[in-house]
């Protein structure tokens, strides 16, 4: 009886692993082929006119460039009709997530208790690889305080708060004087534009905290407390910052708001593949010719991105060893996915990655690629808010192995074990963080196990193996007792 | 199950004998933790310089904006302005002393360990003095791979400190940060509240002499382009933006 059931557990996990490998889970259906290329954004489809700064970022250039256009009359269509456009457009949070931005901000029209309503605006931009917000604070602030008013309007909010990281003074202090000067044109504040509305937006500045970027350690920050996250239940949207509902919502995603109501949804949803539509900032860097910060279409390959706006892989796309796509928390993909693959939610986690904040980061063949990850558990070690256990004692471990699989000072079992720790960080925190410590050391070892295998080989050949065999149980400290054990 | 008893009493025989249980399991030796290597030490020492009865008052100045920065949160969360004030504080002297963080939990009513607790969280606050020029260097995955190591060993030869270190003539201090958000200009050094991007070797070299001679050169990109635009020129955006009005729907 034993015996059959530990039989038809391994037979189902073997079928398991042979029927979802590197496919999409139970609830999505195979994506149809695209129906024709995308990329190649017409600049007159482009929202983010001066991303690189060429015009004049105050509300006289603003207006030039066709920002707080008609936006009383936005604001007087109401909440259920900005929602719906939003809808329509498809538009997805541009934070990382992903999560559709108008379901979202549709949970915040529940009945009224008599709390005040705020939206919180996630400008605390610290992903590794990760700098588009910054072009659009230097750039298009006034795009931002428009998309803060449009989008509160659309939850019914009193306020916005923008959340800028503190390193970001000068971006910050541009931000600041764009709101200045809106206030000072009657277009936020009371009877913001004319529309009998009140809304105010203000700045706060963070000090130095990656953790913050997460949205309940966003509020905790604001209330004035360390930027630990919060657990959930109760929802933001229900319990956020003071105790009042809340949302919070990328830089992005907020800024382009505004367009999209004035444009219409359709408009939007014309861009990209179904579900994943819209345009979006891509940030490439790393070896490619000319990195640079650019908007283009969702679901543009990945190739022709590269190949089209940096100048492509430094010695040429045969010299590409692995790019990760999204930021520092989505698992890495060699070349060989790289060669086809569309910049979008979808069809990058069908590849076991993700689109994350949509920055690129390139490697060439020059590239040390486990010192490259082992930086990044580096980074999430330091980061790490030290609330839950398996993140602050996992990272610190993670830390500790990938600088010695950094100099092949270990034993090939150790690979696995390592897997398994990812395995037991991932999904067992109160925020992401866990999970995102987790999946670059994954995909490392899920693409490049053998250049690991190769590395401690070379290691073993050149210091000895009784030297290795001390670190055989991954415990260092522990190796007299496990020696005497053997 | 005499048989049982018989193997028991022979196992425990074995692991009595001091000569076998000294061969087959040796005694753990004894072990402490090792000591956590952070960045930042994360408990208080009174020193000549950092010390409770150290004076530290806000300027008038200062307190006027404090009293700004207080009113953007409501009455009852006076709190939330411990990170903007503690700044502030920073601003004023320099670094964040416990003085500092002494009158801002004055200046907010609130007890002084929670300005504590968010003084040791944030990484921005520095609790020992730093120089005239705070050098904040990224290292970070996208940096790295541009050649941030190299300008890491650029800076610490050139002015002779180490990660963590002041020069002699409290000028120059430099830290190791993770990402500055910048990483398409990237290797990124910030200095003070400005970045300096797309650094080479020379350029840090350039950079740092001129600011020891006491010129501020203007922030941004070394490498002539403006900001974040490919460097061999535009493939985007390289008509004049359209106007207001452009694309409008007709039922607004």
């Amino acid at each position: 009886m034993l015996r059959k059931y530990f039989l038809n557990q391994s037979t189902f996990r073997a079928i398991r692993r042979s029927i979802f490998k590197g496919k999409a889970n139970f609830a999505t259906v195979q994506n149809p082929k695209p129906s024709r290329t995308y990329g190649n954004l017409k600049d007159e489809d482009r929202i983010f006119t001066n991303l690189y700064s060429r015009h004049d970022f105050r509300l006289k250039g603003a207006l030039k460039r066709g920002d707080w256009y008609k936006t009383k009359e936005i604001i007087l269509k109401g909440h259920e009709w900005i929602i719906q456009e939003i809808k329509t457009s498809g538009l997805r949070g541009r934070g990382g997530a992903g999560f559709p931005s108008g379901l979202k901000w549709s949970f915040m029209n529940k009945p009224s208790d008599g709390r005040p309503k705020y939206l919180v605006v996630n400008a605390d931009e610290g992903e590794p690889g990760t700098c588009k917000d910054r072009e659009i604070m230097r750039g298009d602030p006034h795009k931002l305080i428009e998309g803060c008013l449009v989008a509160g309007r659309a939850m019914n909010a009193n306020a916005a708060y923008i959340y800028i990281r503190g390193e970001f003074y000068n971006e910050a202090s541009n931000v600041q004087e764009a709101i200045n000067e809106a206030y000072a044109a009657g277009l936020i504040g009371k009877n913001s534009c004319g529309s009998g509305y009140d809304f105010d937006v203000y700045i706060h500045r963070g000090a130095g905290a990656y953790i913050c970027g997460e949205e309940t350690a966003l509020i905790e920050s604001l209330e004035g407390k360390q930027g630990k996250p919060r657990l959930k239940p109760p929802f933001p949207a229900d319990v956020g910052l003071f105790g009042c509902p809340t949302t919070v919502a990328n830089v992005e995603t907020v800024a382009v708001a505004p367009t999209i109501c004035r444009r219409g949804g359709p408009w939007f949803a014309g861009f990209g593949r179904e579900k994943n539509s819209g345009t979006k900032l891509f940030c490439i860097s790393g070896h490619v010719n000319n990195p640079c910060t650019v908007e283009e279409e969702m679901s543009i390959p990945l190739k022709e991105l590269i190949e089209r706006h940096c100048g492509g892989v430094r010695g040429g796309w045969d010299n590409l060893l692995a790019i990760i796509p999204g930021g520092s928390s989505v698992p890495v993909i060699p070349k060989h996915i790289c060669d086809d693959v569309l910049m979008d939610f979808d069809a990058l986690r069908d590849v076991q990655s993700g689109l994350g904040t949509a920055a690129v980061i390139v490697m060439d063949k020059s590239t040390d690629i486990v010192q490259a990850i082992s930086r990044l558990s580096d980074f999430y070690k330091h980061e790490s808010c030290g609330q839950c256990t398996p993140c602050r004692e996992g990272t610190k471990w993670l830390m500790g192995v990938m600088s010695r699989f950094q100099r092949g000072y270990a034993v090939p079992r150790e690979i696995d074990m390592v897997e398994e720790l990812t395995k037991q960080i991932e999904g067992h925190t109160i925020c992401a963080l866990g999970d995102a410590a987790a999946w670059p050391v994954q995909g490392l070892i899920r693409h490049f196990r053998p250049e690991l295998e190769a590395r401690m080989k070379l290691y073993a050949s050149t210091h000895g193996e009784k030297e290795l065999s001390k670190f055989s149980s991954a415990a260092p400290g522990l190796d007299r007792y496990t020696l005497s054990m053997v | 199950m005499p048989l049982i008893n018989v193997a028991r009493t022979s196992i425990r025989l074995i692991a009595n004998k001091p000569f076998v249980s000294a061969r087959f399991f040796p005694k753990k030796s004894f072990s402490v933790s090792a000591t956590t290597k952070s960045d930042k030490l994360f408990v208080h020492r009174d020193t000549p310089e950092n010390n409770p009865s150290f004076p530290f008052e806000f300027t008038t100045d200062n307190l006027k904006r404090a009293q700004e920065i207080i009113k953007r949160y409501p009455p009852q969360y006076k709190k939330a302005a411990v990170i903007p004030l503690l700044d502030l504080g920073q601003r004023q002297l320099g670094w964040t002393s416990l003085s500092v963080m002494n009158s801002v939990a004055k200046l907010l009513e609130i007890p002084p360990m929670r300005v504590y607790e968010v003084a040791t969280f944030y990484t921005m606050f520095n609790r020992e003095p730093v120089g005239k020029y705070f050098l904040q260097l990224c290292t970070t995955t996208p940096c790295q791979l541009c050649g941030s190591m190299e300008i890491l060993k650029t800076i610490e030869d050139h002015l002779k400190i180490k990660v963590g270190e002041t020069t002699s003539d409290k000028l120059f201090t430099l830290v190791e940060v993770e990402c500055a958000g910048a990483c398409v200009n990237a290797p990124v050094l910030a200095i003070n509240d400005d970045y300096y991007e797309d650094l080479t070797p020379e350029s840090t070299i350039k950079l740092l002499d001129s600011f020891k001679s006491g010129k501020i050169p203007k922030p941004g990109p070394t490498s002539g382009r403006l900001t974040c635009e490919p460097k061999s020129g535009f493939t985007t955006l390289t008509s004049e933006p359209t106007g207001p009005g452009f694309g409008v729907r007709d039922d607004l």
